[in-house]
Parts: C-alpha cells; sequence; structure tokens
C-alpha cells in the first residue's frame, strides 16, 4: 500500500522498411536484440517487465541511437 | 431470386460474357427484406474470400465507427496469384453485383467513395469494370462516386496496405502497421478493403438476406466459394462450391486428378496438403485443425508422377523475386530459403546441410516483414517439409525422384522479372 508498483511490461519493436540492418541496436541493447545472418535484428516479442530497469533503459539507448528511428518502445499492460 | 439451396450464386448466369446493367437487375431481381444490412452482414458470418477469410462484418464495423467525411470503400480485384482466375471470372460474368456489394459496403460504413482496383494487366477485367462503372454512371443513380484504378501487377500489389499504398501516393509497396487492428487511410479518410468475389456475396446478401446465404454451406462456414483449381487437371477450372463439399467431390467437379499426390490450398503462400486426406470437407473450421487453409480458393492438384519439392522451389523462387525489397529479412531471407530448395533438389553434396538452414532460416524469417508475404513462403516451405517428407529423406540420400527428373510441372509459375524490370508504380 502506498508503494506505486510499476506494473506491466513494455516490448520493443522495429519498423523492418526503415531499418537498414546496420545493427547499432544490437551493441546498444544486447539482451534484447541480436542480429541474423543478413545484420537485420531480430528482438524478443515477449513483453520485459517494467520493473527491468536496465532492460527498460538500455531499450530506450537503442530507440535513440538508432540511426533510422525504425525502432520503438510500447507499453503493454498487465493482463491482470 | 434464386433458390436458397442452389449453385451458382455469385456466378448466377454466367456465360462468359458479362450481364449489361439491365440483364444484372433482370437475373438478381431483388427480394423485400426486414432489418438493416448490416444486421444482414453480421448475421450472415460471411468471411472475406481474398485470403485471410476474416469476417467482413467486423471489419467493416471498424470502419463503420470511425468519425470522418471522407472514407473510401476499396474493391481488391488485383488477383495477385498466379493460379488463381476467380475475380477475373466473376468480372467476366457479374462485375455489376461486385459493384452492388461495394455500394452496399460503401453506405454500411458511410463512405462517398469507391475505388475498383484491378491489375492494368489483365485488359479483358479492365474493359468489363469500365464497361460496367460507364453503364452505372449513365444512370446518374444518387450514391458513392465509382472509380477505376489500375496498379501494374505485382505479387505483393494486392496486399492491402500495398494496395491503400497505391490510392494514396502511386506506390504498390507494403506499409508498417505496428498495431492491429491497423487503420488503413487514403489522406486522412480510413479505408475499408475487401476483395471482390467478398463483395459479390455482399451484394446477394444485400438483396436476399443472411438466411438466404447461409441456407448453403455450413454452420461454421456459411455460404458458397469460388475455388480455382489448376495443375493436374485437363484444363485450369473456376467452380463455385458450398463450403463444406469434400475436398474430393471438388477435384471430381473439376476434371482433376482425384488420387493425387498433393494439393496446394490457398495460393503460392498457402499450404500443401497430402492427397490421402482429400476427403476432407473444404472449409476453414475443417482445414485450419490439420493446418491447411482455404485461402484465396486456390487449388492446385499435384499429382503422383510430380515432386513437391521442385515445385515448391519454383514457387519460393518466384516469391522472393516478388518480395518488394523494403525489409533485410524478406529480401535476404527468401532468396536464401529458395536457394536452400535447389540443393534439396539438386544432386547436391551440401543437401543435408541446406535442409537444415531452411528449417533454421523459416524460424528466422517469420513475422518480420512489414507484410504477410514472407510469411506465406515460410508456410508454404514448412508444409512442404512435413508433407513430402519421405521424397526429402531420398533426396537427401541423393536418390531423386522420378517427378524431380521429369522436368514435368504443375504449379504456373511466372517467368521470373529482373529486378530492374519490376514496376513498382
Ligand atoms: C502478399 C499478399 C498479397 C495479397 N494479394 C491479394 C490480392 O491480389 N487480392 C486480394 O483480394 N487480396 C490479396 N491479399 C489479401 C489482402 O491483403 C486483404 O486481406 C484482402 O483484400 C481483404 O479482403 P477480404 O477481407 O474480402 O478477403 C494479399 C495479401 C498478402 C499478404
Ligand atoms: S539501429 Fe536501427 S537501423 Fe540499425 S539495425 Fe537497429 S533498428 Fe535497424
Ligand atoms: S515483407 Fe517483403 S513484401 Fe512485405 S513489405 Fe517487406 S519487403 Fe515488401
Amino acid at each position: 500500500m502506498g508503494i506505486r508498483r510499476r506494473s506491466g511490461g513494455f516490448v520493443l519493436s522495429v519498423n523492418p522498411i526503415l531499418c537498414d540492418g546496420f545493427g547499432h541496436c544490437a551493441e546498444l541493447a544486447p539482451d534484447l536484440v541480436h542480429l541474423d545472418e543478413w545484420g537485420y535484428p531480430i528482438i524478443t516479442t515477449i513483453p520485459v517487465p517494467l520493473s527491468n530497469l536496465a532492460a527498460l533503459e538500455s531499450a530506450r539507448y537503442a530507440v535513440r541511437g538508432c540511426p533510422r528511428q525504425a525502432l520503438r518502445i510500447d507499453r503493454i499492460s498487465d493482463p491482470s | 431470386m434464386i433458390a436458397p439451396n442452389s449453385l451458382p450464386r455469385v456466378l448466377h448466369e454466367a456465360s462468359g460474357r458479362p450481364l449489361s446493367l439491365a440483364q444484372h437487375e433482370e437475373a438478381f431481381a431483388s427480394a423485400p427484406r426486414s432489418g438493416s444490412l448490416f444486421e444482414h452482414l453480421e448475421a450472415s458470418g460471411l468471411t472475406g474470400r481474398g485470403g485471410a477469410a476474416f469476417p467482413t462484418a467486423r471489419k467493416a464495423k471498424l470502419i463503420r465507427e470511425q468519425r470522418s467525411h471522407n472514407k473510401f470503400m476499396v474493391v481488391n480485384a488485383m488477383e495477385g496469384e498466379p493460379s488463381s482466375h476467380k475475380d477475373r471470372t466473376l468480372l467476366s460474368a457479374n462485375p455489376h453485383l461486385v459493384l452492388d456489394g461495394a455500394e452496399f459496403l460503401a453506405s454500411v460504413i458511410g463512405a462517398k467513395n469507391i475505388a475498383v482496383c484491378v491489375s492494368r494487366d489483365n485488359p479483358a477485367a479492365v474493359n468489363h469494370l469500365k464497361r460496367a462503372i460507364h453503364e452505372r454512371e449513365r444512370r446518374s443513380l444518387r450514391g458513392p462516386k465509382l472509380e477505376l484504378h489500375t496498379p501494374p501487377w505485382r505479387y505483393v500489389a494486392g496486399e492491402e496496405s500495398a494496395l491503400v499504398h497505391w490510392l494514396d501516393d502511386n506506390e504498390s509497396l507494403p506499409q508498417y502497421r505496428p498495431l492491429r487492428p491497423h487503420i488503413l487511410r487514403i489522406g486522412h479518410g480510413p479505408v475499408l478493403v475487401d476483395n471482390a468475389e467478398t463483395c459479390a456475396h455482399v451484394g446477394l446478401i444485400g438483396r436476399f438476406g443472411s438466411d438466404w446465404f447461409r441456407s448453403v454451406g455450413t454452420s461454421a462456414n456459411p455460404g458458397s466459394t469460388l475455388v480455382s483449381v489448376s495443375g493436374a487437371v485437363e484444363r485450369p477450372t473456376v467452380l463455385e462450391v458450398a463450403l463444406g463439399t469434400p475436398l474430393r467431390s471438388i477435384l471430381e467437379a473439376a476434371g482433376a486428378d482425384t488420387t493425387p499426390q498433393a494439393v496446394l490450398l490457398g495460393g503460392y503462400g498457402g499450404t500443401w496438403f497430402d492427397g490421402s486426406r482429400i476427403d476432407v470437407p473444404y472449409a476453414s473450421d475443417t482445414l485450419q485443425p490439420l493446418g491447411a487453409t482455404t485461402g484465396a480458393g486456390i487449388i492446385v492438384v499435384l499429382p503422383r508422377n510430380g515432386c513437391g519439392i521442385v515445385e515448391t522451389q519454383r514457387i519460393a523462387k518466384w516469391m522472393a523475386n516478388e518480395s518488394a525489397r523494403q525489409c533485410g529479412p524478406c529480401a535476404f531471407g527468401l532468396p536464401a530459403i529458395a536457394e536452400d530448395l535447389v540443393h534439396l533438389t539438386t544432386n547436391s553434396r551440401d543437401a543435408q546441410a541446406a535442409y537444415q538452414r531452411l528449417v533454421e532460416r523459416c524460424g528466422v524469417i517469420e513475422g518480420r516483414g512489414a507484410c504477410r508475404h514472407p510469411d506465406g513462403v515460410v508456410r508454404l516451405v514448412r508444409t512442404a517439409l512435413d508433407v513430402f517428407a519421405t521424397d526429402i529423406e531420398s533426396h537427401l540420400r541423393g536418390d531423386h525422384c522420378a517427378g524431380s527428373r521429369s522436368g514435368q510441372y504443375f504449379a504456373s509459375v511466372p517467368s521470373i522479372e529482373r529486378e530492374e524490370e519490376l514496376v513498382w508504380e
């Protein structure tokens, strides 16, 4: 009671039309992004809890660092 | 009125020449119905005939609830699938029925404009539609404005976001839609896209009502549908069948091989289906549990002397070339998959490794394009690996089946155009 807990999660996703495949995002958010054999990002589609601050931070780095502005973060509300 | 349980419906009075507006009105004389058009559409249970089989009323409702004065109704008669002939057959018989349905849907969503889209590489259909629209204009009936649009023919040009992109900005390239359901727009106006056959069914539901519509088909999948049967048939045929008709009866009626090795269902982004299972009722709710789809009503019959892996390789190669090359996983992934299939079909020492790569790459590519084009190819390849599993084993041993050596092909695949010759605008 009284403490606001961060509930829900977030998903990082890429607009594949904008993405150029140079892979900066994989360096900025290595836990969330890995690259396929052609250098394009594969991002987990399973929501990451918002309480995982380190992951959220790195996702934000990736969004800011993407030269094509191809990344976005969507909040997913808690199903419960 | 067409008798409730009789077929054909959307191909009623089809003679190879399109009905004029006067003939059309005589052939499809209206019956009085009670209740609103939207209620009938909902009660009919009609699902889209363009591939995704989504409930037509649900799509219409989403656009109906939007507040805008600039809504559009788009009729998708692009028919990008090389082995589909149903939309052009429909337009060469009852173009006015398609336009009636489009007008009904426009009134349901509150659209003042209807864009009818047909590929410019299909001059016969363009002419039928031109004449039909002209006939309606001469009547100067009040109602939404009808306009014909003729994008270039490409496989993905018929994908709804590509089609709307073309209408908005003259480019047949799919759009990225992060959130679903996503509302496509022309300018600021929300757009409803429906396949031409779907519109024709709506044209009938608007006249005869939902009970009439449901008097054919099954309760889960009501109504009739057009199928394009090709491959091991005397000649490629378009038939109108009740949903739930055994696949075997459809093959018989089309004059096709009724002891096939396999059939390709849905389209070139569809599913291979084992020939021993053709007693299944042809409908989504019976095919889906078996991993198959009705898709756009395409049925390509592969006889026992054909090779499913070679057919899949030919189709995948063509589909790879049809990628709009906007997204990395599609632009690079599909050619890679097509190449792996070549290794499987030729006497390659690399075959075993190619098989492993193929399975992995399918998993990597799936769901990562802006549109579902790559997912279709993945589905085609995965079902091929499943249905033709024993053939693949012998291919891997270096034992190539007679079919793969015969050089006889059954799926019609257009010749591959060079990348620089592909037209997108
Ligand atoms: C790659 C691709 C190509 C498509 N081509 C066509 C087409 O040529 N004609 C068509 O009606 N639908 C096509 N579709 C499906 C449309 O995107 C859309 O779902 C359909 O027009 C909606 O109409 P319906 O609800 O009446 O089926 C295609 C889909 C994809 C992913
Ligand atoms: S940083 Fe942006 S453009 Fe570069 S690979 Fe990642 S998403 Fe694509
Ligand atoms: S997935 Fe392929 S066909 Fe679809 S938009 Fe991307 S590149 Fe084009």
